[in-house]
């Protein structure tokens, strides 16, 4: 049995947020797999639930004409791994997803509860910082867009309110065309871990000039982060070593790790800088498929 | 505390009742008697509570019961028919990949839905492997299961059937 005190099994949408609303201790379920971890270890921070699990609205894989593509906060990881519009032109997304827990979590777990949870070693985090992602967010006053960068601010901490629900992810054409992206999870083990760090680039050249880079990192600080010094330092280098070797020192200015039972700071630092390396070299060899 | 009614398959009959909204769907079936759906860890990370819920693999001791509603749910108990049993189950004895057992059933049920979503297609051992990270056996050694797995893929296509 589950240490719950009060469910909710929402309807609709707006249902769930009015159940959030009326409330203040009521917490979102969508798959489960880090509330139900919590409830059985008792965090009475989460016995009170609102269920979205059932709500189809929040599902949806689509693209518009203008080629903006949706996805429902629902949608499983699963689902977005196998799915073609992703599989096309979010293939960063579908890689990162892929690399989270075993099948039967990715079954079950769904991105909107990756980033929702606001684990600083989000699988997703990385993928969606750098396509500079959109979140639609339902509210009791109505809907809010807000961009992914920002959205984590601490351990644990989205600037989700209580009564707020992630609706769907928007990534933009001007964004995910022509780029070559790449994410890395660094974990003890090659499946079923956390990440120790988790890197993601994703790179605009011309020629073998890199006319934009955007870099994110997990584990490297309180939050995900992007890294605004070594993406400035790459635009209009070449990519070649010595890019390469600037930007693994330059990173160490934009991360901040620390030590914890899974590594040490200097370790992870060590792993931080050659991540950039070989995240980087490898968004450039995705260039051209999108 | 609140009880919700649901109706569901499982393993082909059906089934109506109220549940206990907090029950998890390990807890349901086990109840049932359905006790080939074995408790490891409770926490999503042994496969030892596998079972398909519309043909998809999920860990039942993450999944509440009350979701189950309007869904077919398969364990190892119906994977026999008419006292045969499935090709997986037939590959796992003839490779030798069971010794406690406990891992077993979860596997058996993983190995049912990796194989179906992929009929037909060449496996690789990496696959394989990948396909059944979230199944944890603290006795073979993995080398009998992936054995097993691509004994069952092969002895799918050659008879046609699952
Ligand atoms: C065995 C195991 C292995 C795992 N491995 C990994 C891994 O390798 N990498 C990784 O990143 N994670 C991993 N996880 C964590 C977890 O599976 C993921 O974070 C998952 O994506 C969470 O999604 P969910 O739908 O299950 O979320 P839930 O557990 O339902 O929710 C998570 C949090 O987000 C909130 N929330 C969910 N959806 C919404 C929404 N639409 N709007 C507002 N709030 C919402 C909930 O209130 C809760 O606080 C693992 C978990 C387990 C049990
Ligand atoms: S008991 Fe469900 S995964 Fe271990
Ligand atoms: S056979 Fe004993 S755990 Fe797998």
């Amino acid at each position: 049995m589950f240490a719950m005190e009060n469910y909710h099994r929402a309807t609709d949408l707006n249902d769930a947020v009015r159940a959030l609303a009326a409330h203040p201790e009521a917490r979102v379920l969508a798959g489960g797999t880090d509330v139900l971890i919590r409830l059985r270890e008792g965090d009475g921070a989460f016995a009170h639930l609102v269920d979205i699990n059932g709500l189809d609205e929040l599902r949806q894989i689509d693209m518009d004409t203008s080629g903006t593509i949706r996805i429902g906060a629902l949608a499983t990881c699963t689902r977005i791994i196998e799915h073609e519009i992703i599989r096309s032109h979010l293939p960063v997304i579908a890689a990162s997803l892929a690399t989270i827990g075993g099948p039967q979590i990715r079954n079950i777990a769904t991105m909107g509860g990756n980033i929702c949870n606001g684990a600083v070693s989000a699988d997703s985090a990385c993928a969606l910082l750098i396509l500079d992602t959109e979140l639609v967010i339902q509210g009791p006053a109505g809907e809010r867009t807000v961009p992914i960068l920002g959205f984590h601010t601490g351990p644990g901490r989205t600037i989700l309110r209580r009564d707020e629900i992630l609706k769907y992810f928007l990534f933009r054409p001007g964004q995910y065309r022509g780029i070559g992206a790449a994410y890395c999870k660094y974990a003890m083990r090659s499946a079923m871990d956390i990440a120790t760090i988790g890197c993601g680039a994703a790179l605009r050249m011309e020629g073998d000039i890199i006319t934009s880079l955007k870099l994110a990192f997990t584990v490297a600080a309180p939050t995900p982060v992007r890294c605004p010094r070594t993406e400035e330092a790459a635009a209009g280098r070449r990519l070649d070593e010595e890019t390469l070797a600037l930007l693994a020192g330059i990173v160490e200015d934009d991360v901040q790790p620390r030590t914890s039972w899974r590594a040490e700071r200097d370790f992870r630092m060590h792993i931080i800088r050659t991540l950039v390396q070989r995240v980087t070299r490898e968004a450039a060899n995705q260039q051209g498929g999108n | 505390m609140q009880q919700l009614p649901i109706t569901l398959r499982i393993n082909g009959r059906a089934y109506s009742m109220d549940v206990d909204v907090r029950t998890s769907l390990l807890e349901l079936l086990r109840g049932l008697g359905f006790t080939s759906v074995k408790e490891g860890c409770g926490v999503g990370e042994c496969g030892a509570c596998t079972v398909l819920v519309d043909g998809v693999a999920v860990d039942s001791c993450l999944y509440l019961a009350v979701w189950a509603d309007k869904r077919a749910i398969r364990t190892v108990e119906g994977e026999c028919a008419d006292g045969r049993l499935s090709p997986v189950q037939e590959a796992y004895i003839e490779e030798g990949a069971v010794q406690c057992g406990f891992c077993t059933p979860g596997l058996v049920m993983t190995t049912t839905s990796f194989l179906e979503q992929r009929e037909n297609t060449p496996l690789t051992r990496e696959e394989i492997a990948r396909g059944h990270a979230g199944n944890l056996c603290r006795c073979t050694g993995y080398q009998t299961i992936i054995r097993a797995v691509q004994r069952a893929a092969d002895k799918q296509r050659r008879s046609g059937r699952r």
